[in-house]
């Protein structure tokens, strides 16, 4: 028998089973990131491939809704901070090794490159808007002419908000279950799946649908690959690690991540995807919505489980 | 069914206006680098001495500018301490800020045909008191009152009582804990162990441990000095049936069956007599009966306390050998509370035989002779002698008793006809007798039996719920005591002082007895004006001075003479009727008891029931420390130590509460939690004393595991002292809640 | 100079006098703390073994608390004494989530807390609180730098090792065994 008894002030982590320092707030905040990061990334790819007409809703109506999610993100980010007060010392430094920092920064950027973006076709798209402002018109005239600039900005931070989403777990070494490089590109995948969903969803060109389907298959395919990738490495690693793996092989995370996000999210809308390429016809937004579920629960049980999974010592 | 005289009362039931909540416990300054760099902010220091449990460290209780308790440290100087405090001590400030003190005088009223307390002033309080002790004087006598007392304020208490004509005063660090050791060694030696413990711990080659549990037995100087000895390569023996702390530390650690200690006491001593690995020197010198001694071990063999301790003969004999090889530094440790299963004085007395036998009293790494200041009293008269003690309750009972039996004094105070007198009223100081007393439901008919019962305390603890009077004591960081004269290699003086003001309305001790001898007309026994002239005179007449003292907190005397050891081949006269060590005890040959330790079995635990074993933990002190907010957060329940083998068997999980039942069927109040680990037996269950609180005016204690003493129905009593032998009872578990159970309450 | 502190686990008697001195010392409220004991009993009843433990922030000499902290409030000090500046930090928890140890806590002000090494003391030319309290006299402190302290005398004698060492921290609680 091994026995540990823990005496302390009981705040402390160690005499929890599970770390509570992440609430609902920062699953919450790295899905509308990653969502936010699929859209704009879809945005810029097919504006700089000269689609913008073929690609009405990836490229002007989708978009409109990406200030609005990475504001909610951004606060809560804030929400979740104990120190409230102090917020802007984040923005007082760059701190390159600090996930959080760089995090910071990015949305810092994407964020009114988002909403700039957003602006250069609110007129197209709702004719009778008006900015009231002379200034205003000028300067939407301006970002009008340079909107390949602001599309390369946009595809360069994106991919690095959507690797973000997954990084700012993996860089925890601490938490065995996030101690993964697979955690980046998963969470990459999953934001683009969901951008993909999200434009799917709302497009209403069929060509469009079409082709957000197949790529929301293909990423749906890498996302399985990931996972099934993950839990090998686990598997084959460390005594810590394997540990991590079981709280999803039996463990407590077992039921919600394998029924809700990996069957419901990822194979159920794979499979309804492929069947609308052979010809089915599936309202585009029951795969949507399945998708955006699945990579919200994802989220969520990668964080809550990563704060149950620890160093054994 | 009648009603009780004295109903249980939760102390703020009626009158009692809520007083205001003292919301943050402390005024923690918000963050900024300042909390890393100066935490304190500017301090000051006063010099007290802990009264969290009886070893008295003296240390410093710091203030900050507010005049508020920042923290508290050991006094560098202190002999007891060496500048380091113990867990309880360190959290000694949580006793201060504890808002669930009690605040205020109360008196016992009967409104409505409700008993309830009402807040009173000091006036109103000692009032009732003194009239209260004059009435049970004018029609029973002066003698059928007494005094319980457990630390610092029983000095002005005791002299109270002895001027008002009675002697009864009684402490539970006697029937409950040390008395049989005492009477053992005082047997043996001609002189007791007393506190701080004589033992060489620090000098040592050999400690041996039997159910000395040091480690969570938190005695500052012996926990000290056991590391002390560990660093220099010391051997430990510890013999519990738990693997304690102290036995993982240990190299040899004997996993006695319980109750069965003196088989292998006195299998040492045949091994140590029969391979000559006795001091002979010493003990031709020193000691008498050697050669009854030897005859009468011959029937203890290893072979035959295998049989009974469980214990192999090659580890016995192998333990022996190495006691021996480090003898005279060698110390078989006597133990504190030692009240275990009513043979206990015996038991004590095989240890104190060891010692003599390995040449280790008197000795260097064995036992020293201590040194000690001797304050004078303050200049009184004689006291009246009084008409008869607690003796003559039942003449020819504990005649080797060195003090008063606590328990006896509650027998005596049950009505019988066959005594003169029984007791009519207790002052009670400091001891929460409720839980502190084995067999709960004797002291309830003891105290439903008194006329009057004043109970001195700091906090509601359950004994305040039977008392007429209720005094709060101001906690001892805002008091004066007398000072502290325990005794230890050099002679040491420490002084308490305030460190703040009394919260609430709380008053110290001294003042209390000020108060009621010039109300019951007694003041010429108490001369002094207050407490600083009284300490000042004393302190004069010992050398020193309060203003000194104010300042060091702690004055050393160094030794007048290098008497700590005997020198070799020195001639030692020792306190005994033969002016040996006696091996051969005469004085209980004489009062008709083994004059050598026979081995007797005790019972075994039925089917399904476990003995129920209890110490301490190293974060609490008994019941004082149930309620403090810091220790709290340390350890704020006990939990019950379930062997895996028994836990499969009950299938128990860890966590889960169960209630407890006794052989009586007497069931625990509340359910305690199972911890299932492989230190303990089979046959035992453990948990710490001091939990399990009924007052629910202690917010934090309150239902908080369980209580042994309620479980402690069957008590063995020492025939030779009248100690309590507390650890012959045996518990089964009740998984479910159990319904229409008996409550002793 | 490089601070560390050495635990020995022979003389720990897990009393926990450290975690109360701390809590007093630094004004850690009730309810936390900065160091706590872990007891470890392996084994069958009567064949066991028991380590005790004296734990607290390891003062990582590459401490991933100080890389993911956003802000720069965590910080190492002369000597490698890792410390957060409270009027840094925003609470975000990253250094919580990255500490192998789980050696920190937020403090109910807002800002995360942990062991300072009690830089206050020390610079003032005392041990840490926790060392100068330790009733076993089991705790060691001092400068790895410097020969001649005790930290430095008692790991050249004796055996030790350190928690998790595959996280790569590089921790300076060398526990003596
Ligand atoms: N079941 C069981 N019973 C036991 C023991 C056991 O292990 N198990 N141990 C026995 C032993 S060894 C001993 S020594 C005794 C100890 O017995 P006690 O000393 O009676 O133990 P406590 O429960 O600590 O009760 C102390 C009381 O003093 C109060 N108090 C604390 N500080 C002050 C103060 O400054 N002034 C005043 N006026 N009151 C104060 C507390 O609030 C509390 O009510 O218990 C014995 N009884
Ligand atoms: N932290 C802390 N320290 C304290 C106190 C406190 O309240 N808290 N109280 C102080 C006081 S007043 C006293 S009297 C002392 C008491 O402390 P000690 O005298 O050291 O201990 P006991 O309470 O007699 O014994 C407890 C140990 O005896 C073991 N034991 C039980 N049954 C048997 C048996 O049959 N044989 C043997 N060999 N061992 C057995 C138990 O497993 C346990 O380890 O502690 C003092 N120190
Ligand atoms: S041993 Fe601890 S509780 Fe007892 S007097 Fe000393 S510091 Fe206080
Ligand atoms: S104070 Fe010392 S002996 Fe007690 S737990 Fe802490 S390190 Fe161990
Ligand atoms: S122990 Fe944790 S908090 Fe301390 S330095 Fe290392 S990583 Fe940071
Ligand atoms: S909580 Fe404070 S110290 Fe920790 S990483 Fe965030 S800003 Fe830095
Ligand atoms: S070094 Fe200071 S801050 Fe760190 S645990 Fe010890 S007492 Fe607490
Ligand atoms: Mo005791």
């Amino acid at each position: 028998m091994n026995e540990e008894i823990i005496t302390s002030g009981r705040m402390n982590y160690k005499i929890d089973p599970q770390l509570h320092i992440w609430g609902w707030e920062i699953p919450l905040y790295l899905f509308l990131g990653g969502l936010a990061a699929g859209i704009l990334f879809f945005a810029a790819f097919y504006y700089l491939k000269n689609r913008d007409q073929e690609m009405p809703s990836a490229i002007k109506t989708a978009p409109l809704i990406t200030p609005l999610l990475l504001i909610i993100g951004l606060l809560a980010l804030f929400i979740d901070l104990n120190h409230k007060l102090y917020f802007w010392r984040l923005y007082t430094t760059i701190k390159l090794e600090s996930p959080m920092s760089w995090g910071a920064w990015t949305l810092m950027v994407i964020t009114p490159v988002s909403i700039i973006w957003s602006a250069t076709y609110v007129r197209e798209l709702y004719p009778s808007w008006d900015w009231k402002f002379k200034w205003l018109y000028d300067l939407e005239g301006f970002f009008i002419k340079n909107r390949k600039v602001l599309a390369w900005i946009m595809i360069f931070f994106s991919v690095i908000l959507g690797i973000y989403t997954g990084i700012l777990l993996s860089a925890f070494n601490a938490r065995p279950l996030w101690n993964t490089s697979i955690l980046g590109p998963l969470f990459l995948a999953s934001g683009l799946s969901a951008g993909a969903a999200y434009i799917m969803m709302t497009s209403v060109n069929q060509l469009e649908r079409k082709l957000f389907s197949q790529i929301d298959l293909v990423l749906i395919g890498i996302e399985l690959f990931l996972i099934i990738h993950m839990f090998m490495g686990f598997l084959a690693s460390t005594e810590v690690q394997i540990e991590a793996a079981r709280l999803f092989l039996g463990g407590p995370y077992t039921l919600p991540f394998w029924t809700i996000a990996v069957f419901t999210g990822m194979i159920v809308p794979g499979i309804l995807e492929f069947l609308e390429i052979r010809g089915r016809r599936i309202p585009a937004y029951i795969p949507g919505l399945l998708i955006i579920i699945g990579n919200i629960s994802l989220r969520f049980i990668i964080v809550y489980a990563g704060q149950a999974s620890r160093y054994l010592y | 069914m009648k009603t009780n005289r004295r109903d249980f009362i939760k102390i703020s039931s009626m009158g009692v206006s809520s007083t205001a909540l003292i919301a943050p416990m402390f005024n923690w300054k918000s963050g900024s680098i300042e909390t890393a760099e100066n935490p304190g902010g500017s301090y000051s220091r006063t010099p007290t001495y802990c009264e969290i449990c009886f070893w008295k460290c003296a240390g410093w209780a710091y203030t900050n500018e507010k005049g508020e308790i920042w923290k508290l440290e050991g006094n560098q100087d202190d002999p007891h301490c060496k500048g380091r405090l113990c867990p309880r001590g360190t959290g000694g400030v949580g006793m201060y800020y504890d808002s669930d003190r009690l605040k205020t005088p109360l008196i016992r009223k009967t409104i409505a045909g409700k008993q309830t307390y009402v807040e009173a002033t000091w006036e109103e309080a000692l009032d009732t008191v003194a009239e209260n002790l004059q009435k049970v004087k004018e029609k029973h006598g002066a003698e059928c009152t007494a005094l319980f007392t457990h630390g610092s304020g029983g000095k002005f208490f005791g002299d109270l009582l002895n001027a008002f004509g009675s002697s009864n005063i009684t402490a539970p660090s006697f029937a409950q804990c040390r008395g049989p050791r005492e009477t053992a060694f005082l047997a043996t030696f001609g002189e007791i162990i007393a506190s701080p413990e004589r033992t060489d711990i620090r000098d040592t080659r050999c400690l041996v441990l039997i159910g000395s549990h040091l480690g969570e037995n938190m005695h500052n100087g012996q926990v000290q000095e056991m590391s002390e000895a560990i660093d220099k390569g010391a051997t430990i023996i510890t013999v519990d049936p738990r693997f304690s702390t102290a036995a993982s530390k240990s190299k040899y650690w004997l996993p006695i069956k319980p109750a069965t200690d003196l088989a292998l006491l006195l299998a040492w001593a045949h091994v140590i007599i029969n391979e000559s690995w006795f001091d002979r020197e010493y003990v031709e010198r020193y000691t008498y009966g050697f050669e009854q001694l030897k005859d009468h071990v011959q029937q203890y063999s290893p072979e035959w306390a295998y049989g009974i301790t469980t214990i192999k003969p090659d580890i016995i004999r192998e333990t022996a050998r190495e006691m021996a090889k480090a003898s005279p530094a060698v110390i078989i440790h006597p133990g504190r509370h030692v009240t275990w299963y009513g043979d206990d004085t015996q038991r004590l007395r095989a240890v104190a035989i060891l010692n003599a036998l390995l040449g280790s009293w008197g000795r260097r790494g064995g036992f020293y002779y201590p040194d000690r200041v001797n304050l004078p009293s303050y200049p009184h008269p004689e006291f009246p002698e009084p008409k008869r003690t607690w003796r003559d309750a039942h003449p020819g009972k504990y005649n080797l008793a060195l003090e008063v039996v606590s328990n006896d004094i509650c027998d005596s105070t049950i009505p019988a006809p066959d005594r003169a007198c029984n007791f009519k009223a207790w002052i009670v100081n400091g001891t929460n007798l409720i839980y502190t007393l084995p067999d709960k439901k004797k002291t309830l008919e003891a105290i439903q039996n008194l006329e009057f019962m004043v109970v001195i305390d700091t906090m509601p603890m359950e004994i305040t719920g039977y008392a007429d009077v209720v005094l709060p004591e101001c906690t001892y960081l805002e008091r004066y005591d007398s000072c502290r004269t325990d005794q230890h290699r050099e002679a040491s003086v420490a002084l308490r002082m305030p460190a703040a003001e009394p919260k609430y309305n709380s008053k110290p001790a001294w003042w209390m007895v000020k108060q009621l001898a010039a109300k019951m007309g007694l003041e010429e026994y108490f001369k002094w004006n207050d407490i600083e002239e009284l300490l000042s005179w004393q302190l004069q007449q010992a050398g020193t001075s309060l203003e000194e003292m104010k300042r060091i907190g702690v004055k050393k005397f160094p030794r007048a003479f290098d008497d700590m050891y005997f020198r070799q081949g020195e001639d030692v006269p020792f306190n005994t009727n033969t002016g040996k060590i006696e091996l051969y005890s005469t004085e209980l040959a004489a009062e008709g008891f083994d004059p050598m330790p026979v081995y007797t079995a005790h019972e075994e635990p039925a089917p399904g029931f476990y003995r129920l074993n209890y110490g301490r933990s190293p974060a609490h002190t008994f019941s004082r420390t149930a309620n403090n907010p810091n220790l709290t957060d340390l350890m704020d329940e006990n939990v019950l130590w379930v062997n895996p083998k028994v836990a499969r068997e009950w299938q128990l999980k860890n966590g889960q509460p169960v209630w407890l039942e006794n052989q009586d069927g007497v069931i625990s109040e509340f359910p305690i939690k199972v911890r299932i680990t492989e230190r303990i037996r089979w046959d035992s269950v453990y948990m710490v004393h001091g939990f399990g609180h009924a007052s629910k005016q202690l917010s934090r204690a309150y239902g908080k595991g369980t209580s042994d003493s309620d479980l402690i129905t069957r008590v063995h009593v020492d025939p030779v002292m009248g100690g309590t032998g507390m650890r012959g009872n045996f518990v089964t578990f009740r998984i479910e809640e159990p319904e229409g159970k008996e409550v002793v309450a | 100079m490089r601070y560390a502190m050495a635990i020995d686990t022979r003389k720990c008697v897990g009393c926990a006098d450290c975690v109360v001195a701390c809590q007093t010392e630094n004004n850690v409220p009730i309810g936390y703390c900065r160091d706590w004991i872990v007891e470890n009993t392996t084994g069958t009843y009567p064949q066991l073994q028991l380590e005790i433990r004296s734990e607290r922030c390891n003062h990582c000499a590459n401490s991933p608390c100080v890389r993911c902290c956003p802000t720069g409030a965590s910080h190492y000090e002369d000597g490698g004494i890792v410390l957060v500046e409270a009027g840094d930090c925003i609470g975000c928890g990253a250094c919580i989530a990255s500490c192998p140890y789980d050696a920190r806590y937020p403090h109910p002000d807002g800002y995360v807390d942990k062991c300072t090494f009690c830089i206050h003391r020390v610079r003032d030319g005392q041990k840490p609180a926790c060392v100068a309290v330790c009733p076993t006299h089991c705790l060691y402190f001092g400068d790895l730098d410097d020969p001649e302290s005790e930290v430095s005398v008692i790991l050249k004698k004796r055996k030790y090792k350190t928690l998790i060492p595959e996280a790569g921290t590089d921790p300076q609680l060398y526990f003596l065994t």
